[in-house]
């Protein structure tokens, strides 16, 4: 099965109180696929980054902007974010998504938005134009999780605990 | 949210909760302004309450290296959890300064 097997669209203002309120919510729905801490927590980072973005960068000169985030979670633990602006667009894709370029260097922006959302993630494709906004698309496949791996397997390389079957703190 | 500790020439910020760049602007100020008002060489930011860091983190330990820098004296970050280290590495801050890890309290 490994067709859709939910989905949920949600869309609100791009402000930066609202770069919280996203990543909760993405986190709070893929977590219906039980993913792994370290899992859940790259994928809120993306999350984070991409709606900063359009704070920062697509919205800059157009208050009241809004943001449109649609998750899609697939049978074969597939999470699939598009998230989208009708901001004022990228003109060179590819220079924008060199780590370490910016454009807003005084408000100590690193750039390193577009390099965290493709490590974090398996796959990162952006569509834009000037003028059009952004397109941006996602997508991570999460690690299966057997029966047995609540007791076989409690905690990470780095020693960090692991979301399992019971409660955790 | 930051609080702040001053010991012989270090200063220690405890940076806690989530930071974005909804959130950095205030601890920059907030570390900025006792950096400048206290003869300190060395600047430790205590990342082991951070419950998420984007790379909004890595502009404000940036920005951080630049002024203690100018100041002459020395960055050090420490404890920053598993997957905040992991955004480190990939912005190479490393270079710019000291990460360690400290016995966890």
């Amino acid at each position: 099965m490994n067709g859709c097997i939910n989905e949920m669209k949600l869309s609100f203002i791009a402000s930066s109180e609202n770069e919280a309120f996203a990543r909760a919510a993405a986190s709070s729905f893929i977590s219906l696929l039980d993913p792994l801490v370290s899992e859940l927590a790259e994928l809120k980072t993306a999350v984070s980054e991409a709606v900063t973005n359009c704070v920062v960068h697509a919205y800059r000169d157009m208050p009241g902007g809004i943001v449109y985030m649609q998750i899609k979670l697939f049978g074969d633990r597939r999470v699939y974010i598009k998230i989208r602006d009708k901001g004022c667009g990228i003109e060179d894709i590819g220079q924008a998504m060199q780590p370490l370029f910016t454009t807003a260097p005084e408000e100590e922006r690193a750039g390193l938005g577009f390099a965290v959302m493709e490590s974090f993630t398996d796959k990162l494709r952006v569509k834009s134009s000037p003028g059009n906004g952004t397109v941006l698309v996602m997508e991570k496949v999460l690690q299966e999780r057997s029966p047995n791996e609540c007791k076989a397997n409690l905690s990470d390389k780095s020693g960090r605990k692991l979301r399992t079957c019971t409660p955790v703190r | 949210m930051v609080s702040i500790e001053i010991n012989s020439q270090t200063l220690t910020a405890h940076l806690s909760g989530d930071i974005d760049h909804h959130t950095a602007a205030a601890m920059r100020t907030e570390i900025d302004r006792a950096v400048k008002s206290a003869p300190i060489d060395k600047l430790i930011l205590d990342f082991s309450n951070v419950s998420f860091m984007d790379s909004s983190g890595i502009g404000l330990v940036m920005g951080r290296y630049k002024l203690i820098n100018e100041l002459g004296g020395k960055l050090i970050v420490a404890d920053p959890p598993a997957y905040i280290a992991k955004v480190m590495k990939l912005s190479g801050i490393g270079r710019l300064c000291e990460i360690i890890n400290t016995v966890r309290r």
